[in-house]
């Protein structure tokens, strides 16, 4: 080939010319306004519009909050303070509510001695669900995931760690009894036993095993009742747990909707249209009010637990919902791909339709995260300590009474960097899960 | 085509692989399969074909049980298909099937596509496995795919993929629903390639397909479907020389003739 044309061309060039930078004009910043902000009369206009628009909403605000006082231990501190550093009439924020009521902000009554508890509960959540939400850490880590609910558990409300570890001994039992009875292929028993053998322990083994274990180790944290808890660890306490205990929940009655077996899909379908047909400040009443006439005389079921049972069932009406679409967006290929190679109905849920439905569904399914957490903030008429409610006693008390924007910046800030994070995670995993389909 | 290819296909022997028997099938009220009775015996390579909508693809799923036949008996290797889920996951890990959209799971790499129900159903260790599954890609030739995802691949790249998943379960008979028909014309030839080196194996074959080349090349029987019937089946050079009934003539000269 090259001997063919070494004859037949005139002329090779054989040294090629490098690449030169393109001409200043078309470069970097300028070249990007040009293109982005000005490239015709309507951007131009635009962009001037839009500027005006940002100096307008900016030129008050960025100057009070810079000039905020910090340092105070009342509103009328603040202000003889303000009026001290700038001329008469000049706003400055009081960020001094923050620094002086962050506790209450962030732990609500939580004891001030055991304030290291929830961020630390907060620590072995995270690393619980990170092997779970990153696919690169080590499955190592997935051991720990088991066995979390109940450190958390122990970490926020104290006590004996007897009382979470005879209880999570309770799910080990259903567990091994399920399994060992399916290996032996007795499915219905096995189910059965599962369900039963743990019932009973709970019943009749749980409380006397943990007293005496109690006795003979007295290993404990100061309790902390739940009337204690408030602020942003609530908040991230009922978010949290909605979150995670929604989504396993959301998936069961999404795959229940599309069930053949006629019962279960109409009581899927029965369960979300009521619970969505409902608004979550009436199930927060239900849970707080009619919740304990249902529940055996004399057992106090805590009303956090109650919360968070009913954002969790709430929840999951919504997420089944999100969780559908993803199914039905699936081609029934799929489907067929894994009954013609014989998985089981299981089997191609897990291996096979969920992986893709759920892809599909995380924008959604994020979507209701986010709701959710926010949502959190309606507890407050149900009297439990979120942050809004207790912005509004910070507000009640004398020396704070009249401040008003500096909690409700904070407040809204801290849900929208914990909203962000949740948005910009779903964005990553989206990416990362991108498989090339055409 | 490949040395494999051009071996005359081995004998067929007495074994009865697939044993259908006044079998009856609606979708609602309509009557798409009508009394169809099929023996297929091991090591046969079955070429089905027939107008659209004369129920070849229901026939074919049948024998796996994707689609649910409401009289008469089908019996896979010895196994009756019933409502017994037991009968119907020992059939589907014995019986291969091939789609036309490939059904490839696009989540999954190729090799993981191909090691998955080995791994689930017959609980083969993971390692093993993958040994198998790239025996079965080297031998649709496409064995440097083995980490890809399926949406990376062409379509007739995609379609080998699914044969050799299907092969990687060891199946006894493979069952095929117009693999080419998806495919543009230059693709076409590498997965017939496949499926007839498949057949000079021994493979025992059902394979829903127009390629009429193929069915000359290896198939030991041709059957043609109309209007939820057999209506005719015969050897391919009796079949394609030598039609007995009108619509069988009438569909070979709307085929072959363009
Ligand atoms: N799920 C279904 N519900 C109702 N009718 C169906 C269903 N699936 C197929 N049919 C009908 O049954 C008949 C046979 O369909 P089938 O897919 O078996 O045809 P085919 O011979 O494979 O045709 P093609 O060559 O177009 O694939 C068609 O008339 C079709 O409309
Ligand atoms: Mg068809």
């Amino acid at each position: 080939m090259s001997e063919l044309h070494a004859q037949t061309v005139a002329q090779v060039r054989d040294t090629m010319l490098p690449p030169v930078p393109p001409p200043r004009r078309e470069t970097g910043a300028i070249r990007w306004l040009r293109q982005n902000l000005f490239s015709g009369p309507l951007n131009i206009i635009l962009t001037v519009l839009a500027i005006w628009l940002l100096w307008v909403a900016l030129r008050d605000v960025v100057p009070w909050a810079w000039r905020g006082v910090w340092r105070a231990s009342s509103l009328n501190e603040c202000r003889a303070i303000r009026d001290q550093l700038y001329p008469e009439g000049t706003s400055a924020a009081c960020w001094a509510v923050l620094t002086d009521r962050w506790r209450q902000l962030v732990f609500g009554f939580y004891p001030a001695s055991q304030i290291w508890r929830p961020p630390l509960a907060l620590v072995v959540f995270l690393l619980a669900v990170s092997p779970i939400l990153f696919a690169r850490l080590p499955r190592r880590l997935l051991w720990l995931t088991p066995a979390a609910p109940f450190l958390i558990f122990w970490l926020l409300w104290g006590g004996t760690i007897w009382g979470p570890v005879a209880a999570a001994l309770g799910f080990a039992l259903g567990v091994a009894a399920f399994l060992a009875l399916s290996r032996a292929r007795y499915p219905i028993l096995a189910l059965l036993a599962g369900i039963l053998l743990p019932v009973l322990y709970w019943s009749f083994v749980a409380g006397p095993l943990a007293r005496a274990l109690a006795g003979v180790a007295p290993l404990a944290l100061p309790a902390v009742a739940s009337k204690d808890f408030g602020g942003f660890t609530l908040s991230i306490i009922i978010g949290l747990s909605g979150i995670s205990l929604s989504l396993p929940l959301g998936v069961l009655l999404a795959l229940g909707r599309r069930s053949d077996m006629l019962i279960i899909s109409k009581a899927s379908v029965f369960y979300i249209e009521v619970i969505r047909g409902v608004p979550l400040i009436v199930w927060l009443f239900v849970a707080q009010l009619i919740l304990n006439y249902f529940l055996p005389r004399g057992t106090n079921f805590d009303l956090m637990l109650r919360v968070i049972i009913m954002v969790t069932l709430f929840a999951a009406a919504y997420i089944a919902e999100v969780i559908r679409g993803g199914l039905a967006a699936l081609p029934r290929g799929q489907y067929e791909a894994g009954d013609a190679l014989g998985l089981t109905y299981w089997q191609a849920m897990q291996l096979i339709v969920l992986p893709q439905a759920l892809k599909i569904s995380i924008p959604g399914i994020v979507n209701s995260f986010i709701g959710l957490f926010k949502d959190t903030t309606l507890v407050s008429i149900i009297a439990m300590f979120d942050p809004i409610r207790m912005a509004s006693s910070i507000r009640a008390t004398t020396a704070w009474g009249g401040i008003y924007w500096e909690l409700y910046v904070f407040i809204g800030l801290t849900f929208w960097v914990f909203c962000f994070s949740m948005s910009r995670y779903s964005i990553w995993l989206e990416r990362r899960l991108e498989r090339g389909h055409r | 085509m490949t040395d494999a290819a051009l071996a005359a296909p081995p004998p067929v022997t007495e074994e009865v692989a697939v044993q259908i028997t006044k079998m009856n099938k609606w979708y609602g009220s309509f009557h798409v399969l009508r009394d169809i009775d099929l023996t297929v015996y091991r090591g046969e390579r079955i070429v089905i074909c027939g107008p659209s909508g004369s129920g070849k693809s229901t026939l074919i799923r049948c024998i796996n049980r994707l689609e649910e036949h409401q009289q008469g008996q089908i019996v896979v290797d010895g196994t009756e298909l019933t409502s017994n889920l037991r009968n119907v996951d020992k059939v589907r890990s014995e019986v291969g099937m091939v789609f036309q959209h490939f059904n490839l799971f696009p989540h999954l790499t190729v090799l993981e596509n191909c090691t998955l129900a080995p791994i689930w159903v017959r609980k083969v260790p993971k390692r093993e496995a993958e040994e198998t599954a790239m025996h079965f890609l080297k031998k649709v030739r496409i064995p440097e795919q083995a980490a890809k995802y399926p949406g990376q691949l062409s379509g007739g790249q995609q379609q080998r993929v699914a044969i050799a998943r299907a092969l990687c379960m060891r199946p006894k008979i493979m069952l095929f629903d117009e693999p080419t028909s998806a495919l543009d014309p230059e693709m076409i030839k590498e997965v017939l390639d496949t499926m007839i080196e498949l057949a000079r194996e021994g493979m025992t074959m059902l394979c829903v397909t127009h390629e009429m080349g193929f069915a000359q090349a290896v198939a030991n029987r041709v059957i043609f479907m109309d209007q939820g019937q057999i209506v005719e089946q015969n050897t391919p050079r009796e079949f394609f020389n030598n039609p007995q009934s009108e619509r069988t003539k009438l569909f070979l000269s709307q085929i072959l003739g363009h």
